[in-house]
């Protein structure tokens, strides 16, 4: 059995089937993040004044990725150019580039992810913060027993809100040292995961579901490159359509980053 | 007709893929820019800012999705989602602070 309208349009909604698939799955994936955007919006208009976090993250590592989504998408459009004209090397070379800067953006993403795991934030018995990235725990480190000590790269302040804005001129001009602190001084110690507060829980959670997306739209794109040469040969309209939806759903990819950036990096 | 269905050329589209990379890297530098301004209100940055990421998406999705040359089906879908969006976004947004009068807030 032939499945129908994989090339020519249907007569009544007069685009391919596939075409509309991914239109109908797109506009449920605006609901998804829309869904996403808005408890971002209520979390954030929500927090009590000056306990939002601000310039904790990148702007470096985050411009760096929204430059390689960018490009990713002109590649993956290019691509589908490619297929059109039917000159099967230069879609490879373009699908080529796209998967690359896919996982480039993943490997940015995760050293980011890696960052905010080995940074921690350590409330002492005095009052004060601790803060900075992990360098070491000493063997015998033990926070039930306070036994040892930890080390880490960073600074401690009066204050925990002192942590909230780190694009203030103060917090620009910290001078962070080595600090080695007692366990028997740590009243609670905890890293930058979803867990810590409420930024960091909706952070992991839109750019690790936008990561799926990525890596989800990385292995589709994957296997149209790698294993439909005989689609190719055999129905090369067939296999652009494919290309096409693949490519929609990229684009798609890209527009949510669009807006996570400023939201998350920016503002 | 779709843009998927108009004859394609290499090079026109190569054009129009340099113009659209050259916007969003001047999009997303304008953004960047706008949020270490240093004498704007946060509230007046977060619009600037979103502005400009909305005109970034509208070249992301008009030109390399080819919003503007779609057919009719995909606006009706798009339209729908959009109102469903706005309105659940827009309804919790305007309850967020609707509480009974004795809610003990802390």
């Amino acid at each position: 059995m032939e499945i129908p309208y994989t090339v020519e349009n249907r007569p009544d909604t007069g685009i391919y089937n596939a075409k509309l698939g991914i239109w109908l799955f797109l506009a449920s994936e605006v609901m998804l993040f829309g869904g996403l955007f808005s408890a971002y919006v209520l979390l954030r208009t929500g927090a009590e004044p000056g306990m939002w976090p601000h310039g904790w993250l990148d702007v470096r590592l985050g411009t760096i990725n929204t430059i390689l989504l960018a490009l990713s998408a002109i590649t993956t459009l290019l691509a589908w150019a490619a297929c059109k004209v039917r000159d099967f090397g230069k879609f490879k070379f373009f699908h080529a580039c796209t998967i690359l800067l896919a996982l480039s953006f993943l490997g940015i993403k995760s050293y980011e992810y890696h960052d905010k795991f080995i940074h921690y934030e350590i409330a002492l018995t005095n009052g004060k913060f601790a803060d900075g990235h992990l360098v070491e725990k000493s063997a015998d480190f033990d926070l039930k027993n306070k036994t040892g000590s930890v080390t880490i790269h960073g600074r401690i302040v009066d204050d925990r809100k002192e942590l909230m804005d780190l694009r203030t001129p103060e917090a620009r001009a910290a001078k962070l040292d080595e600090v080695t602190i007692q366990a028997a001084d740590i009243v609670k110690m905890q890293n930058y995961g979803p867990w810590h507060n409420t930024y960091t829980a909706i952070y992991f959670t839109m750019t690790g579901l936008h990561a799926l997306h990525i890596l989800g739209g990385t292995i589709v794109i994957f296997y149209i490159w790698a294993f439909n040469r005989k689609l190719w040969q055999k129905d090369p309209e067939h296999f652009t359509n494919r290309v096409e939806v693949s490519g929609l759903f990229w684009h798609f990819v890209d527009l949510v980053w669009i807006f996570l950036f400023p939201i998350m990096y920016l503002t | 007709m779709s843009e998927s269905e108009k004859p394609v050329t290499m090079e026109s589209y190569i054009k129009l893929c340099a113009i659209i990379f050259t916007l969003a890297l001047g999009a997303i530098g304008c953004m960047i820019w706008v949020s270490f301004l240093p004498h704007y209100s946060w509230t007046a940055k977060v619009s600037l800012i979103l502005a400009i990421a909305t005109g970034n998406a509208f070249l992301v999705a008009g030109y390399l999705m080819h919003l503007l040359s779609e057919k009719k089906l995909v606006y009706s879908v798009l339209a729908f989602t959009v109102f469903f969006v706005i309105g659940l976004a827009g309804l919790t947004i305007w309850a967020m602070n609707d509480f009974p009068p004795t809610t003990a807030v802390h």
